[in-house]
């Protein structure tokens, strides 16, 4: 009995240190990033363009472009993601087709992140002839976030409750009018939170851009979408791997960390904000 | 007319749906026309086997078996680290902590999850590699060690949320039943909690390993890139995503080396494919055996 | 005056999958009358009242046998819009289930759909309907507020407004107060006793004694058929069948 107390408190004690070395690598990251970046931010930092091959002055172009990217990429996957969980929650629950569309959304959700700037490189930039660009950059990351897109509104869709499907439906409206007006409505704040989380994702993103977006210098802004732009991950890995004076260029990498860490936590935040609010007012 | 409106709706509707579908075959399509070019100059044997890369040299010589042990080495490395990390942290949140550090712990690993690799990528260059050149004496801390580290604690919440889901899984009644026949909290953890959620877990570690396989900008940040088979994990080693992503930009276009680099985007391809495969299957198993639909 | 038949059901058989859910059912639904249908729970009834208005094509992998009609016309006819009979023959269901809107959105939301787009008409009606519904001096005050603020009661009341905001010809009533305390089931029998005058109705329940209490004509369900069909009030003091006679005298059930 004693021996398996002991048993016990070792046991415990083992798990609890797997969870303390996973929290200790979490405060590391956010420690280095914060601690060292924050030197780096200053209001010329964010609002001005590189200078001297990338040694001084700011990084505004590779802000704004992992703006633009980000907003691409949701501008074609949301639709395209919306009308996808649509139809599989509400018109076709089952069959032959649909069992492979879900097949195929949990594949696609596990293709590796380079595949798909491989797939990008190979379809946007050379055969539809996008070239390196915001548009073929965009519709890459697109790609990727689709199945998360499709995932979380999948869900939100699935939590309205179905008596409210009927009591639109006994009144005389269509299925498009109830999906419309009411079961999209009420799904809202979960589709939402969806977006969101994959605005995070996509911001970050880098194996995807490399070959289809992503350029290293630029003192200008894009001006098309058939421009090549900065983007913070990519930059983080171009200060790191090339140029020529490491030492100004990893100090500019932190606060481009910082930054890209403060987006997508930032915008992470908000949709766990928004998942609480609905989960107290549900309950 | 409204009924016209409504079955146009849902067949728009059905066609955007196959768009995953399209995606999906279009991606296999394009990693087989621009993959398999490479066979015609270099059989499959001597590709996959070849001891050689050296993809600009003259002649060039396309042997992916260096980047193929590299991934292999790196990924089992992250596997000794996400596997005790996630599963532990998993185990630990759900069994043991109160509900204050629950709510506390959860969200902090969706923040761990949510950290773009190319920040842990950053993070392993300037912290990690650093410190495993001192602590070991090393020429370069960018090796197979560091990258596998960093490669499991990017893993580790992935397999720490799976797991968790598969421990919900397993119903009270299990653990009720245990501790009424006398059973402390760890034996019954370890003789009736994990066994029932084994398979869960198991799904958990198979997409752990899917995605350190997959993973790009880390390795191709910390790994070191040097093409050759390691010898140990202390060897600077170059695992088959870094090479795509290293090499891409300068493979002219049309050339061996670029239909070389889709040919090993291929094999990746399928790889991934099949344990995400595999971890459904699992999953499914898991699911009906715990007596659960759907 | 003899009564005349709004609704025929003739011939129904129904399945879920393998499963024989309702067999051979030919019962009247008469204009300007309640008609109850009870049963013990399981035997049928709720699915019989859902082919009413086509709501059982919601759940996938049934099949239909047998014709109903509705002013005689076949109501599964291929050329009929499933919509169109909802419009003509509304429900209130077991749960009240107003939508996450105002009271006042909920029972234009009826109107909209159908095509209603005069501010000034949805506005009467949506009154008319409270008033009709007995629910407008209650919330008069605040229409404008979230529906889901309301007492169970009165949710319930608020869904029979919207549905009478439609105004359909017949309405169907799934066991309308299975949720609801006492108080509010006795306003809801005294509505269904007035809105008779203007509607049909067709209300399934468990409970004999509202059967017994608001009810024209009533019919017997047991494991999917219909034993009994007949006025209330033979049912209640002289059923024919001997199973009819057991339920409704408590013997089972």
């Amino acid at each position: 009995m004693k021996n398996g107390h002991i048993t016990q408190k070792i046991g415990f004690s083992a798990l609890f240190g797997c969870m303390l070395i996973t929290m200790f690598f979490l405060g590391a990251i956010i420690y280095f990033t914060v601690v060292r970046g924050i030197g780096a931010i200053s209001w010329g930092f964010l609002t001005q363009v590189p200078r001297s091959g990338m040694t001084e002055g700011g990084v505004a172009p590779a802000i704004v472009g992992t703006l633009y990217l980000t907003a691409g990429s949701i501008l074609f996957a949301l639709p395209l993601g919306l009308a996808c969980a649509i139809y599989l929650c509400e018109y076709s629950p089952r069959g032959f087709f649909v069992n492979i569309i879900r097949m195929s959304i949990n594949n696609l959700a596990g293709v590796p992140s380079v595949v798909f700037g491989l797939f990008g490189l190979a379809v946007f930039v050379k055969f539809m002839k996008f070239g390196i660009s915001i548009l073929s950059g965009s519709l890459t990351l697109g790609i990727l976030v689709l199945p998360i897109i499709i995932s979380a509104t999948q869900e939100a869709l699935m939590a309205v409750p179905h008596s409210l499907r009927e009591a639109s439906l006994a009144l005389g409206a269509s299925k498009w009018e109830t999906i419309r007006k009411i079961v999209l409505p009420s799904a809202l704040p979960g589709i939402l939170t969806g977006v969101i989380l994959s605005i995070g994702r996509v911001a970050g993103e880098t194996a995807p851009i490399l070959f289809t977006a992503a350029t290293f210098y630029s003192r200008r802004y894009p001006d098309s979408v058939f421009s090549e732009v900065m983007a913070l991950p990519y930059h983080i890995y171009a200060l790191m791997t090339e140029g020529t004076h490491p030492e100004k260029q990893t100090a500019i990498a932190y606060g481009c960390a910082l930054i890209l860490m403060v987006l997508v936590l930032g915008v992470s935040a908000i949709a766990v904000y928004i998942r609480q609010r609905q989960r107290i007012q549900n309950a | 007319m409204a009924r016209v409106k409504e079955k146009a709706i849902r067949w728009t509707l059905a066609a955007l749906a196959f768009s995953s579908l399209i995606f999906l075959v279009g991606i296999i399509i394009v990693l087989f026309k621009e993959g398999l070019p490479i066979f015609k100059a270099v059989r499959p044997g001597d590709f996959i086997f070849g001891k050689f890369w050296y993809p600009t040299y003259d002649p060039p010589e396309f042997g992916i078996f260096p980047l193929i042990m590299a991934s292999m080495w790196v990924t089992l490395g992250a596997l000794c680290v996400c596997v005790p990390l996630g599963v532990g942290s998993a185990l630990y949140l759900n069994e043991i902590a109160g509900f204050k550090q629950r709510s506390l712990l959860k969200p902090a690993v969706e923040v761990l999850a949510s950290i773009p690799s190319v920040v842990y990528g950053f993070f392993g260059m300037v912290v990690v590699a650093p410190f495993v050149q001192n602590l070991l004496k090393l020429d370069t801390g960018l090796c197979a060690l560091t990258a596998s580290i960093i490669l499991g604690v990017m893993a580790t919440p992935t397999v720490c949320s799976i797991a968790e889901d598969a421990l919900n899984c397993v119903p009270n009644s299990f653990r009720e039943a245990s501790f009424a026949v006398g059973a402390n909290r760890w034996q019954t953890l370890t003789q009736v909690v994990i066994p029932a959620a084994g398979s869960g877990i198991s799904t958990a570690v198979i997409l752990g390993i899917s995605r350190a396989i997959g993973e790009t900008m880390t390795v191709l940040m910390v790994a070191g890139g040097s093409a050759v088979i390691p010898k140990s994990f202390l060897d600077p080693v170059r695992p088959m995503t870094s090479a795509i992503a290293a090499e891409m930009g300068e493979a002219p276009v049309g050339g061996l080396h670029y239909h070389s680099l889709f040919a090993i985007a291929l094999i990746l391809f399928i790889v991934t494919f099949v344990f995400n495969i595999i971890a459904e299957l699992v999953s499914r198993k898991f699911r009906i055996r715990l007596g659960q639909s759907g | 005056m003899p009564d005349n038949a709004k609704m025929k059901a003739e011939k129904v058989d129904f399945f879920y999958g393998p499963r024989h859910a309702l067999k051979g059912i030919d019962l009247d639904i008469c204009e300007n009358r309640v008609t109850a249908i009870i049963g013990p729970s399981g035997c049928g009834k709720s699915t019989f009242i859902r082919l009413l208005n086509r709501m059982n094509e919601l759940i996938p992998n049934t099949i239909l046998k047998g014709k109903i009609s509705l002013d005689g016309r076949d109501i599964f006819d291929p050329s009929v819009d499933p919509v169109e009979i909802r419009r003509r023959v509304g429900m209130v269901f077991q749960k009240p289930n107003p939508f996450p809107k105002s009271i006042f959105e909920n029972i234009a939301y009826g109107l909209k759909v159908n095509g209603v787009s005069s501010r000034k008409i949805i506005e009467e009606r949506v009154v008319k309907s409270l008033q009709e519904a007995a629910l407008w001096h209650e919330i008069k005050d605040r229409i404008n507020d979230n529906a889901l603020k309301l007492s169970g009661g009165q949710q319930q009341r608020l869904c029979i407004a919207r549905c009478l905001a439609v105004e359909p010809e017949v309405i169907l009533f799934d066991e309308p107060c299975a949720s609801l305390d006492p108080v509010s089931t006795q306003k809801i029998e005294e509505l269904i006793l007035q809105l008779k005058k203007d509607y049909t109705i067709a209300i399934v329940t468990h409970n004999m004694q509202q059967a017994a209490r608001v009810s024209d004509y009533t019919g017997f369900f047991l494991l999917g058929e219909l034993i009994e069909f007949d006025r209330t009030q033979r049912i209640f003091t002289a059923p024919s069948d001997k199973r009819t006679e057991d339920y409704v005298t408590g013997r089972f059930g």
